[in-house]
């Protein structure tokens, strides 16, 4: 009957406390992650959303071609109607 | 049964009732994350799709670029020459001349001269085509542009005191003409070749009478201009 209390004073005073110390403190950890993975998700949605003017890319990859060509055609003009420099 | 296994019973109940309830709030909990790195890594994938052709593209504007770069330094350096098309650049970007040519090593070995002040007329002109152009902002006369009489001075006070001191300072031209100052001395000897100051232009004195006639076979013994100073500077 003694080891019976003995059993029950353990089971109480030192289990009890044990158990509930590490499942809150898994709990307080879990629960700290949620605000952390709404941020990332949130930061990753933004940079989506930035990217969502890389087609525009496009756009000026045309416009240096054409603008390289131009300088292109001007620069052949231009040795054409220009003389080169005289060596000193 | 006794009390203490009835005391037993009711500790093993309430713990697993705590545990229960901390593995479920757990269990919630982790869910949420679940939830939430679902969006982040949907969102992740979405930045990666978009970026993919990014680096195609950008590779190529730098291509072109890069051509044009090659093409804008050859055209400059073989029509204007190093030195002035390192000055000009120079000019136009202060300290680009240390940088130099990105193809002409030697460029940045090169001393670039001082384009921006040679060329102040472009300056000046550009200032007045550009009504809003920056040099025209800053004149302290304000209105240099809408001031037609005026627009040629008021440019001029762009510059520093001393450019525009300058002109003032120089020699004037020569005269020429009836009011032109007389560099000769008036003649005293019609006739007689009068003497011309300088060690270049003396004139050589009128040979005395039996000397012969000099060379020049005009028979009244002048000699050519310069000549005779010569001639004398070497004796």
């Amino acid at each position: 009957m003694t080891l019976w209390w003995i059993g029950d004073i353990v089971l109480i005073v030192v289990v009890a406390p044990v158990v509930v110390l590490l499942l809150h403190g898994v709990l307080t950890e879990a629960r700290s992650i949620v605000p952390s993975v709404r941020r990332v998700g949130a930061a990753a949605a933004a940079g989506s959303q930035d990217l969502d003017a890389v087609p525009l890319l496009l756009t000026t990859q045309d416009q240096v071609r054409r603008t390289i060509e131009a300088a292109a055609d001007y620069g052949g003009s231009l040795d054409v109607i220009l003389d080169d420099a005289k060596e000193v | 049964m006794p009390a203490a296994g009835v005391v037993l019973l009711i500790a093993v109940v309430a713990i697993v009732v705590v545990l229960v309830v901390y593995l479920l709030a757990t269990i919630a909990a982790l869910r949420q994350i679940t939830a939430g790195l679902d969006e982040a890594i949907a969102s992740v994938g979405q930045i990666v799709e978009k970026s993919a052709p990014v680096a195609e593209v950008v590779g190529d504007i730098n291509r072109n670029l890069d051509a044009g770069v090659d093409l804008l330094e050859g055209l400059l350096v073989k029509k204007a020459g190093m030195v002035d098309a390192v000055g000009l650049v120079d000019g136009l970007y202060p300290g680009a001349a240390a940088e130099g040519f990105r193809n002409f090593p030697d460029s940045r070995e090169t001393r670039a001269p001082r384009i921006g002040e040679v060329y102040t007329k472009g300056t000046l002109t550009l200032a007045r085509l550009g009504r809003e152009a920056p040099i025209a902002a800053a004149s302290p006369g304000g209105g240099v542009l809408r001031n037609v009489k005026g627009g040629s001075l008021a440019a001029r006070l762009l510059y520093p005191e001393a450019r525009q001191a300058r002109p003032e300072k120089l020699a004037r031209s020569p005269v020429i003409g009836t009011d032109a100052p007389q560099r000769y001395e008036p003649s005293e000897d019609p006739g007689v070749p009068g003497r011309v100051p300088g060690p270049a232009a003396v004139a050589e004195p009128p040979a005395p009478l039996g000397r012969p006639a000099p060379a020049n076979g005009d028979g009244h013994g002048r000699g050519e201009p310069g000549s005779a100073g010569q001639s004398e500077e070497r004796t």
